[in-house]
C-alpha cells in the first residue's frame, strides 16, 4: 500500500492471514511447520520419556489408581468440575478450597509449546495443571491450570480432559482471569471498578449465576471459551466467571472477587470462606521484577 | 462436525447455504451477521471443529433480554425454513495448520447435507489490483461448473463481473504465465473454491474488493448484491437502509472516551 508520502508499506489484515493459498508455496510452510512439529515431538520425547500416543503436546498424566481405572474403560465419576484458568483463580481455590485437608491430587496435564519454560531433566516441581479429587466426596474434581495452553491445543485439551469425565449430570465451573483492557463498554470504567465478575453459561445449565451476565459485544476466549463450547455442543451444564482484573499477576483484591463463587461451591465441598492472611501471603507474592529499567 | 441443537436433526435438502470466509475485513462475516439479524433466523446447530479458535459469548441478535442470555460458538449453524435458507456463521480465525482440514469439513458437510447451491461471501485487498479491476464496480462473482448450469441467466441479467485471471508473474512474457485465480485475503475462498470445482459442488464466490477499516459499509454492500440475486428480502421496501444491524455490532472501534480527556 503506496501512502500520501510516497513510502510503500505492507498492510496486514486483521481477520485473514497472507498467502495461505498458494499451492506451490505452502510445501515450504509444510515443511517448516513439520520441522516446528517435529521439535516440538523432539522436546517431548526427551522431557517425559514416555510413550508416543495420536498428538505428544497435550497430554495427561493420572495416578496409577485412575489410569487403571480409566483403561478398564470406567471413566471418572464426576458431580462437579471446578475449572480454575489463570493464576488468581488457581489461587483462589488454593487458599479457599484445597487449603482443608481433603483433597488428593490424582494427576497433571502437560502442555508443551512455545511459552513453555526449558525445563532441563525432570519436569518442573509445580506442574502448571493440576488435578485434584475429594477425599470424602470423590464426584468433586478441581483443576487449577497456571500455565499457557496455545490456540490450537484448547481444543484437544478439553476434549482429553472430558473425554475422562463421566458425563451425567456434571456441572461445570470455569474461573478464569483476564484484563479489564479486554472489556468493552460504552461508559468509560474509571479505575474504581476493577475488578468484577461477568458470567457465561451453556443453555443446560439451570441454576442462577452469581453475577450479571457478559453483556454485548464482550466474548469469553481461551480455555473457559474452549470449556463453554464443549459444554455447549454437548449439552452440559456449565458457567464461566469470568474476572476483569487490572493488575497483572497474583493480587489479593482480585482473587478475593471470585468469592460470590463459594455460596454456590459450599454446597457440595466444604471451603474455608476467611483464611488466614499466612495462607493469602503463600500465594500473592509480590509480582517478580522482570526488568529494572524503568523504577 | 454438525451438531444439532434441537431434539431432531434438521433436514437442510435443498436448501440454499450462505457462509462466509473469515477475508480481509471480515466482510463476508458481517454481511451473514445482517442476513441472519434481519431475517430474524433461529439456530439449529453448531458446527463442533479443532479448526476454529474458541471463543463464546452471549447471543450477538439479541433483540431483549429474555434471549440475552444464549450460549453461541465460534461456528453456527441458522435456518429459515421457509425461505429454504440456511446460513453459516464463522466467528473465530481458522487456525493457520488447519485450513486444508477445515475447507475438507466444510465441502464434505455441504455434500452430505443435500444444499442445492452454496453461496460464499468474501472479500479480497484491495490494493492488490490490477489497472484493470482498479476501474468499476468493486464486486466479483465466481461459480463452479456445477451451478453455472443452473444459473447462467440469471448471473447474465445481473450483469455481474466474473472475477479475473491474472497472469501468474505480472510483466513476465516468458515462461509459464497461464492466468490463474488469486483472491489475495480472502482466506480459504479460492481454496473452498477449487475444492468444490474438483468434487462438482453448485458453489458460488461473491466477493468485493475492500480493505481494513470500517466495513460496515462493505458489509451493506455485499448484503445488498446478495439480495439482488437471491431475493432474501421483500421487495417491497424501497429503503436504502433495510437490514437490521445486530446489538453485538456495537464498541467496534473501542470503549467509550473518558470524560476527563476534555
Amino acid at each position: 500500500m503506496a501512502t500520501f508520502f510516497g513510502e510503500v508499506l505492507s498492510v496486514y489484515s486483521r481477520a485473514v492471514e497472507e498467502d495461505d493459498d498458494e499451492l506451490d508455496e505452502i510445501e515450504e510452510d509444510e515443511q517448516i511447520r513439520r520441522e516446528l512439529e517435529e521439535k516440538r515431538q523432539k522436546f517431548m520425547l526427551h522431557l517425559q520419556e514416555l510413550l508416543i500416543y495420536g498428538n505428544l503436546e497435550v497430554h495427561l498424566h493420572w495416578s496409577p489408581e485412575v489410569s487403571e481405572s480409566l483403561k478398564s474403560g470406567n471413566k471418572l465419576q464426576c458431580s462437579d468440575f471446578i475449572l480454575a484458568v489463570g493464576q488468581n483463580a488457581s489461587s483462589f481455590l488454593s487458599v479457599h478450597i484445597l487449603s482443608t485437608p481433603n483433597w488428593d491430587t490424582i494427576g497433571r496435564a502437560s502442555v508443551w509449546n512455545e511459552r513453555s519454560r526449558a525445563v532441563t531433566g525432570q519436569s518442573c516441581e509445580e506442574s502448571a495443571c493440576v488435578f485434584y479429587r475429594h477425599k470424602d466426596n470423590p464426584t468433586v474434581l478441581i483443576c487449577q491450570v497456571s500455565c499457557y495452553v496455545a490456540e490450537d491445543q484448547l481444543f484437544q485439551w478439553t476434549e482429553k480432559v472430558f473425554d475422562c469425565l463421566q458425563l451425567r449430570e456434571l456441572n461445570v465451573t470455569v474461573l478464569s482471569d483476564t484484563s479489564v483492557a479486554d472489556y468493552k463498554t460504552a461508559d468509560y470504567l474509571g479505575g474504581s471498578s476493577a475488578p468484577f465478575l461477568r458470567s457465561l453459561h451453556t443453555s443446560a445449565f439451570g441454576d442462577q449465576p452469581v453475577c450479571q451476565s457478559l453483556e454485548q459485544p464482550n466474548i469469553v476466549t481461551g480455555l473457559a471459551a474452549a470449556v463453554l463450547n464443549h459444554c455447549q455442543v454437548h449439552r452440559i451444564a456449565a458457567v464461566v466467571y469470568q474476572c476483569y482484573s487490572d493488575v497483572i499477576g497474583p493480587d489479593s483484591v482480585t482473587m478475593e472477587t471470585y468469592k460470590p463463587v463459594l455460596t454456590k461451591l459450599g454446597r457440595s465441598i466444604q471451603l474455608d470462606p476467611s483464611p488466614s492472611t499466612d495462607a493469602l501471603r503463600k500465594f500473592v507474592r509480590t509480582t517478580d521484577l522482570q526488568s529494572n529499567l524503568y523504577i | 462436525m454438525f451438531i444439532s441443537s434441537q431434539s431432531s436433526a434438521p433436514s437442510f435438502r435443498d436448501f440454499t447455504l450462505v457462509m462466509p470466509a473469515v477475508a480481509v475485513g471480515n466482510v463476508g462475516q458481517l454481511a451473514v451477521d445482517l442476513i441472519v439479524s434481519t431475517l430474524n433466523m433461529s439456530r439449529v446447530g453448531h458446527i463442533h471443529t479443532d479448526c476454529l479458535i474458541p471463543m463464546a459469548g452471549n447471543n450477538p441478535y439479541a433483540s431483549s433480554k429474555e434471549d440475552g442470555e444464549e450460549l453461541h460458538t465460534p461456528a453456527e449453524v441458522y435456518a429459515a425454513a421457509e425461505l429454504k435458507l440456511a446460513v453459516l456463521q464463522i466467528r473465530a480465525p481458522i487456525l493457520q495448520s488447519k485450513t486444508k482440514k477445515f475447507r475438507q469439513l466444510l465441502v464434505s458437510w455441504i455434500k452430505s447435507s443435500g444444499f442445492s447451491r452454496t453461496v460464499v461471501l468474501s472479500s479480497s485487498h484491495a490494493y492488490q489490483r490490477d489497472d484493470q479491476q482498479l476501474q468499476g464496480t468493486p464486486l466479483r462473482y465466481l461459480v463452479t461448473p456445477s451451478l453455472l448450469k443452473g444459473s447462467a441467466d440469471a448471473l447474465k441479467e445481473l450483469g455481474w463481473r466474473e472475477m479475473e485471471r491474472v497472469p501468474a508473474f505480472p510483466g513476465l512474457t516468458d515462461g509459464n504465465t497461464e492466468p490463474r485465480l488469486c483472491i489475495p485475503g480472502g482466506g480459504i475462498t479460492k481454496g473452498l473454491y477449487t475444492d468444490s470445482c474438483k468434487e462438482d459442488l453448485p458453489l458460488a464466490v461473491l466477493l468485493l474488493f475492500c480493505s481494513e477499516g470500517d466495513n460496515i459499509p462493505d458489509a451493506f454492500t455485499l448484503a445488498n448484491h446478495l439480495n439482488d440475486w437471491l431475493h432474501l428480502l421483500d421487495d417491497n421496501s424501497k429503503q436504502p437502509n433495510k437490514w437490521k444491524i445486530p446489538t453485538s455490532w456495537s464498541l467496534l472501534f473501542g470503549n467509550g472516551i473518558p470524560p476527563a480527556l476534555f
